[in-house]
C-alpha cells in the first residue's frame, strides 16, 4: 500500500528467512569477524582476477543461502541484486549458474537496500521466494574507479575503504518456525546532489540523500525517530553519519545514539581504513551477519535500514560533474 | 666532508622540490599524474630560461632525479638540437631522454610480464 | 539547507590533511630517494670514467627506473607511497611506478589489448606534455637563433 510521494507499507508478512555472508581477508579482521559465515583467506579467492573472484564470491553466498534453507534453485522465484561493477559483471555472470529468473539493480552502494523493497514488492505480487544478493570487492572497486593497486598513492583524509564481501538474504511469505525479522515498509530515494564534487569524500556526497530519505520516511510513515531502535546508514564513515546526525538533531532532536552506519560498524579503528567501509557489499555484509543475528537474538527489534549510493564514475569526475547520491530505506521489524 | 655536505645538499635539494609536490597535492587534491606533468613542464621551462643549470650545480641528483630532470634533459636536448637545424630542434628531445625512455618501457614490460598485483590490505 | 551552506558545513567538519606530517615524511623520502640516485652516480663515474656527464645522468635515470620498477613488481612502492606522498611520486622511480602499476593491473586482459595498451594510461601526460614542451622549446630557440 502506498502511503505519502515515496512510501509504500508492505501488506504480505515478507520475512527475511535466511541470510549468508562470505567476507573479505580485512573484513575478517574486523570488528565483525565472528558473525559472518564465512572468511576467505586471499583476496583472489582461488581466481585468476579479482572479478572473477567477486563473481565466485556470489556464486557461493547464493549458494550456501540455498542450502541453508534448504531449497533448489527451482523453488526461487528470482535473483535479484547488484555490485559496483559496469554492466554488473559479478551479478550477471554469477546468476548464469543459477536457472532462476534474474534482475540487476544498480543504487550503486543502495543497491541492498533497493533490492530488499524490490523484493518485497514481488513478493506481494505473488512471488514465494526471492534471493537478494549484493557484493564489493576492493580491488575491482579501486581499479574501476580509482588507481591501479601498486600505484603508489596517498588516499585523502575523507578517504573509505571499499568492502571485499558478500551478503545475501532470502526473502519468502511462507511462514516461519522461528520468529524472523520482517520487511514491513520501505521508502524510496530519491536522488540528491548537493553540487560536492570531491570523489574521494562520498560520505559528505551521500549524507544529504540519506537525511532526505530518512525524514521523508518518518513524516510519511507517520512515525518519529524513536519509533526504531537504529537508523542504520550503508556506508557513510564518520564524517558523513556526523553530518547526517546534526541534520536530523534539526528535525527530531538528539539522535546520536541512535543512528549508526555499516562503514562505521565493520572495522577496527587501528585498521587503515580512512573513514570507514564502502561499497554496495558494506551494507549488505552488515545487515546480513551483525544486524540480522542481532534481531533474531532480540537485541534490536525495530530497524530502519538506509543504505546510502554514490551514483558517480570516473569519467563523471573528470567531466566536471558533481556526485548525485540516493538512500533507500527498508523498515525490517520482528 | 665535502661529499657529506654535497649528499646533505641533494637532500635537502630533492627533498624541498618533493614538499612543494606535495603542498600542492594538500592544497588543490591535485592526482599523481597531473603532479608529474606540473613538475615536468617547471623543470623544462627551468632548463628553456637558463636557470636549471644553477640549481642542479647547488642540488645535483637532488633536481634531476625528480621528474625536473626528465624535463630539463627533455628541453636541453631540443635547444642543443635547435643549434643544428629545425629538423633537429624537434627530435633532441626526445633523443636525449631515449636512455630513459626505453627503460621504462623495457623493464616496465618485463616486470609487468613476470609479477601480480599483491593483496592489499586495511 | 542549500548547496552553498552544506558546501560549507562539509569544509568544516571534513579532516583535514596533517600538512606537518605529510610534508615532513615527503621532504625526507624524496630527499632519501634522491640521495640514493647521487649515489648511483657517483658510483657509476667511478666505474666507467669514459662516460660523460649526460651519459652518467643518463644511466643513473636507467636504474632509479630499474628500482622504481622493480618494487612495483614487488609489491612495495605503493607502500612507501601510502606514507611518502609527492616524496615517491616526483622521484624518476615514482615515474616508473605509474607506468609498471597500470601495465601489471591490466595484464588479465592480455598482454596486447592489457599490458601494452594501458602502460601509459597514466604516465601518457608526462610524455605527451614532455614531448610537446621539448619540441616548442626547440622551435623557440631555433627562430630566436635565425636572428642572431
Amino acid at each position: 500500500m502506498k502511503k505519502g510521494r515515496q512510501t509504500y507499507l508492505v501488506d504480505k508478512k515478507v520475512y527475511i528467512a535466511y541470510t549468508a555472508t562470505i567476507a573479505g581477508v580485512d573484513e575478517g579482521k574486523g570488528r565483525l569477524r565472528d558473525f559472518f559465515d564465512y572468511v576467505i583467506d586471499e583476496s583472489e579467492f582461488g581466481c585468476k582476477s579479482h572479478e572473477k573472484a567477486e563473481i565466485k564470491l556470489r556464486k557461493h553466498a547464493i549458494e550456501s543461502l540455498l542450502k541453508n534453507a534448504g531449497k533448489n534453485p527451482a523453488d526461487v522465484d528470482a535473483i535479484l541484486g547488484g555490485d559496483l561493477l559496469n554492466q554488473l559483471v559479478p551479478s550477471g555472470f554469477s546468476a548464469r549458474e543459477f536457472d532462476v529468473p534474474f534482475c540487476g539493480l544498480y543504487s550503486a552502494c543502495a543497491t541492498f537496500g533497493q533490492s530488499l523493497a524490490t523484493g518485497a514488492a514481488l513478493l506481494c505480487c505473488g512471488a514465494q521466494n526471492v534471493v537478494c544478493c549484493t557484493s564489493s570487492h576492493f580491488a575491482t572497486a579501486e581499479r574501476q574507479y580509482r588507481f591501479p593497486l601498486e600505484l603508489g598513492t596517498q588516499p585523502p583524509p575523507t578517504a573509505q575503504w571499499t568492502v571485499t564481501g558478500v551478503g545475501c538474504a532470502l526473502l519468502t511469505t511462507e511462514r516461519q518456525k522461528f520468529k524472523c525479522p520482517k520487511v514491513t515498509a520501505f521508502t524510496l530515494g530519491k536522488v540528491i546532489d548537493m553540487g560536492l564534487d570531491d570523489p574521494n569524500n562520498m560520505g559528505a556526497a551521500m549524507a544529504p540523500a540519506a537525511y532526505d530519505t530518512i525524514s521523508a520516511h518518518l513524516r510519511e510513515r507517520g512515525v518519529g525517530a524513536d519509533y526504531y531502535d537504529l537508523i542504520v546508514t550503508g556506508d557513510l564513515g564518520k564524517l558523513g553519519r556526523e553530518l547526517l546526525c546534526s541534520m536530523l538533531e534539526q528535525e527530531c532532536g538528539a539522535v546520536k545514539d541512535r543512528v549508526n552506519d555499516c562503514g562505521c560498524m565493520i572495522f577496527k579503528d587501528r585498521q587503515k581504513c580512512g573513514l570507514g567501509g564502502s561499497g554496495a557489499g558494506c551494507s549488505s555484509l552488515v545487515f546480513c551477519s551483525y544486524l540480522y543475528k542481532t534481531m533474531k537474538e532480540g537485541g534490536l527489534k525495530r530497524i530502519l535500514f538506509v543504505p546510502t549510493g554514490a551514483m558517480l564514475s570516473k569519467d563523471s569526475s573528470l567531466q566536471g560533474e558533481s556526485i548525485p547520491a540516493i538512500a533507500h530505506a527498508v523498515a525490517i521489524e520482528i | 666532508m665535502e661529499i657529506f655536505l654535497t649528499y646533505l645538499k641533494v637532500f635537502a635539494v630533492g627533498g624541498a622540490v618533493c614538499a612543494i609536490g606535495q603542498l600542492l597535492i594538500n592544497k588543490t587534491k591535485m592526482t599523481s599524474a597531473r603532479v608529474l606533468v606540473t613538475f615536468l613542464l617547471a623543470g623544462a621551462l627551468l632548463e628553456a630560461v637558463g636557470l636549471f643549470r644553477y640549481i642542479e650545480d647547488f642540488g645535483k641528483a637532488g633536481i634531476t632525479i625528480p621528474i625536473t630532470g626528465f624535463g630539463k634533459t627533455l628541453a636541453a636536448g631540443a635547444i642543443e638540437g635547435a643549434k643544428q637545424g629545425l629538423y633537429q630542434a624537434c627530435t633532441g628531445g626526445l633523443a636525449a631522454v631515449a636512455a630513459g625512455f626505453t627503460a621504462a618501457i623495457a623493464f616496465g614490460f618485463v616486470i609487468a610480464l613476470i609479477s601480480k598485483s599483491k593483496p592489499k590490505s586495511t | 539547507m542549500d548547496k552553498k551552506e552544506y558546501g560549507e558545513l562539509v569544509k568544516q567538519t571534513s579532516p583535514k590533511t596533517k600538512e606537518g606530517k605529510t610534508l615532513f615524511l615527503a621532504f625526507a623520502i624524496g630527499g632519501l630517494i634522491c640521495m640514493i640516485g647521487q649515489a648511483f652516480a657517483d658510483l657509476l663515474t667511478a666505474v666507467i670514467p669514459s662516460f660523460d656527464e649526460k651519459q652518467i645522468g643518463a644511466l643513473t635515470g636507467v636504474v632509479m627506473i630499474f628500482l622504481g620498477s622493480l618494487l612495483t613488481g614487488l609489491g612495495v612502492y605503493d607502500k612507501i607511497g601510502y606514507y611518502a606522498g609527492a616524496g615517491s611520486v616526483l622521484p624518476i622511480t615514482g615515474f616508473a611506478n605509474s607506468i609498471v602499476s597500470p601495465a601489471i593491473e591490466y595484464n588479465k586482459e592480455g598482454i596486447v589489448f592489457g599490458l601494452m595498451a594501458k602502460m601509459f594510461s597514466i604516465a601518457g601526460p608526462v610524455i605527451v606534455s614532455g614531448v610537446s614542451a621539448s619540441v616548442a622549446i626547440g622551435a623557440v630557440y631555433y627562430i630566436i637563433g635565425l636572428f642572431r
